[in-house]
């Protein structure tokens, strides 16, 4: 039975992967996500489905046992933070180049370096622009909600095993530590190794019975395989463009400035437009839901419409270049990030708005940090 | 008349391994790499367990093992292929699992995934190529180069008050109570490749039996990156490599050998 619960958005991503049929989950402890392997650990999911947790000696490790669950056509799932995810990079460009389906998710904290444990998206570069060596890009869910950490499951696995590619889902330490209320879905059935062999034999390595072998590998030393390694993965990219990009619009029909913002910056923009309404400033919210597919037509066009845009970000300017980007110098795009695991008030952003673009309307291709940071 | 066509049937010892693809095999001729492949392709043709095997190569001269070994197979990341093997053994735990590494591979780069995987006493074999250098990437320093031994970046040979002393990570292994079985051999004669393939046999079984893990170094030349002909290179491991890394048992059936 589908269920309503207060839950942390940790506990809810680790609720909702138990349910979606995950086979197994692989990790290693780091602030503020350790709560989904202490979730999973204590839920005993090898009783409730079969589902095997494993707690590895680093997240090096984790990342390439997933890369052996995913080789073998199974449901393989880590999660990890900020630093975490620096050392997760290897595994991560070898399941892209070896073409194999697997979900990591990231709970942002602030840094670089050790940082703070405190809420941060200051992750964006490394998330959507490749991260780990090679021509390879993630497709990355953005969840702005508890109940988004619960239903970007099963989405994500959905579509790495429609692309056989990895796929990231980038939260942050607020949207993983705050409690809401969820509503999860029934337990779905984990594949039968039948199932999966059926679904996945073609390429999965379980064993040749009844059929030629399977390889698994990343490595092409012919220039020439390679190129075509690489063209296959860049049409999958462009297909993820073309059939599995989302997003939210809140407020835009009549907007005359729009905020562009994902995550928990997108939560707090969210009561922002209700504030700048209030003071009669028709403001609307673009959420990128997915980073990568990033809405860019969508831009494009309310840049049409709106006199200015400005992205709300928790960090010092990352998302806002390729808003820019989608913008193509239309209209004045500005940042407004927070940094250091403070996040925006409602407030706040209605003032940088004023201040960085109803103010301010002159075309500026130059500003200094200061002005970026307010 | 061929050599072949004398020796009768029954009566042949050595031959080219059905599992094997018939591929040319890239590793330098006079090389341990083909025999030790070949081996483990024989054993498991003979236990019947093909259809069920799936092998775990990464990075080092072994690399390509796909090429050659008639199974399905993973490529893994330079010394993860511990931490890969591990999952499959635990999300598909009636398979027969292993991983084929290198010195460099096993004993430095993923020594963390080694001695945990071992230390879990995961329920597979672990193959460990010790040619005491980097092959791959053309004769630099391993963990296992021996004191005094040059490479390419122990160009003076290996100082111990610099480098460290050579690591014997498989007897470092042997004593982690999750390991179930422990020893080194040799290719260079056909005595000591008939020890190996019993050796082989018995870690295969050990998969079988659900003992957890076991471990087999194979002592192999490396003729390019010793800069030796292959059969100088046998002779000076002969002479160099077995008094400090000793053949045999190390560990049966759970118990170490003293
Ligand atoms: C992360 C990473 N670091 C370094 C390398 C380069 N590299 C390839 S093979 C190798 C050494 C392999 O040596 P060994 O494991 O002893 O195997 P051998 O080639 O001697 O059989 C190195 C350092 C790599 N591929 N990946
Ligand atoms: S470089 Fe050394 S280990 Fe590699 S194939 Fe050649 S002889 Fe063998």
């Amino acid at each position: 039975m589908s269920e309503l619960k207060l839950m942390k958005g940790n506990e809810a991503l680790a609720e909702a992967a138990i349910r979606a049929g995950v086979d197994a989950y692989f990790g290693y402890p780091i602030t503020p996500q350790t709560e989904i392997i202490e979730y999973l650990m204590n839920e005993r999911p090898e009783n409730r489905t079969g589902m095997v947790v494993l707690q590895a000696e680093s997240e090096v490790a984790a990342i390439n046992m997933v890369y052996g669950a995913a080789s073998t056509g199974k449901k393989a799932l880590t999660s990890s933070s900020s630093p975490g995810i620096s050392l997760k990079l290897e595994g991560i460009s070898y399941l892209a180049g070896a073409e194999l389906p697997a979900v990591i998710v990231n709970v942002v904290r602030g840094g670089p370096g050790l940082g703070t444990i405190q809420p941060s998206q200051a992750d964006y570069f490394q998330s959507v622009k490749g991260g780990g060596h090679g021509d390879y890009k993630l497709y990355v869910l953005a969840p702005a909600s508890v109940q988004e950490m619960a239903d970007f499951v099963e989405d994500a696995f959905d579509i790495a095993f429609k692309y056989r590619a990895p796929v990231l889902i980038l939260s942050d330490g607020l949207i993983g530590q705050m409690m809401e209320k969820v509503i999860l879905k029934d337990q779905k059935p984990r594949w039968t190794d039948a199932e999966l062999i059926e679904k996945n034999g073609d390429w999965a390595v379980t064993g040749k019975k009844g059929r030629e072998r399977n390889i698994i590998t990343s490595l092409d030393l012919q220039s020439e395989k390679m190129e075509a390694r690489v063209h296959r993965l860049q049409k999958k990219y462009e297909q993820m463009e073309k059939e599995d990009l989302r997003f939210e619009k809140i407020n835009c029909d009549d907007a005359d400035y729009l905020v562009v913002a994902y995550g928990s910056s997108a939560r707090i923009s969210q009561k922002a437009v209700e504030l700048a309404r209030a003071k009669g400033i028709k403001l609307g919210l673009l959420r990128p839901i997915t980073l990568f597919p990033f809405p860019q037509q969508e831009l494009f066009e309310l840049a049409n419409q709106v006199k200015g845009i400005l992205s709300v970000e928790l960090n010092t300017g990352q998302m806002v270049e390729d808003v820019r980007l989608a913008v193509e110098h239309k209209v004045p795009v500005e940042h407004f990030g927070r940094t250091g695991g403070i996040i925006h008030t409602p407030e706040e952003i209605v003032a940088a708005l004023e201040q960085k673009i109803i103010n301010n309307g002159s075309f500026r291709h130059h500003k200094t940090r200061e002005s970026s940071l307010l | 008349m061929e050599v072949l066509d004398i020796i009768k049937p029954e009566n042949q010892v050595f031959c080219k391994s059905q599992l094997m693809t018939g591929n040319a095999l890239s590793y330098c001729p006079g090389c341990g790499h083909g025999t030790a492949n070949n081996l483990i392709m024989e054993v498991i043709d003979e236990m019947g367990i093909s259809e069920d095997t799936i092998g775990v190569a990464p990075v080092g001269c072994s690399v390509l093992a796909y090429d050659f070994m008639n199974i399905d197979m993973t490529q893994a990341a330079h010394g993860r292929a511990p931490a890969v093997a591990t999952a499959i053994v635990r999300t598909w735990p009636e398979k027969y699992v292993f991983t084929y590494q290198g010195d460099g591979d096993l004993a430095a780069i993923g020594t963390a995934e080694t001695i945990h995987a071992c230390n879990r006493g995961e329920n597979m074999v672990i193959f460990f190529i010790n040619n005491g250098i980097y092959g791959m990437t053309g004769g630099q320093m391993a963990p296992t180069t021996l004191e005094g031994m040059k490479s390419s970046t122990s160009p003076y040979g290996r100082e111990i008050a610099t480098m460290g002393s050579p690591l014997k990570i498989t007897e470092l292994i042997a004593n982690l109570p999750g390991v179930y079985s422990v020893s080194r051999h040799a290719l260079h004669t056909h005595k000591h490749v008939r020890k190996a393939r019993i050796a082989i046999k018995q870690a295969f079984e050990n998969t079988r039996l659900k003992k957890g893990l076991s471990f087999i170094e194979i002592l192999s030349n490396c003729n390019s990156g010793w800069k030796m002909t292959p059969n100088e290179a046998n002779e000076w491991m002969v002479e160099n490599m077995f008094p400090y890394f000793p053949l045999g048992d190390i560990k049966v059936a759970g118990k170490l050998k003293v």
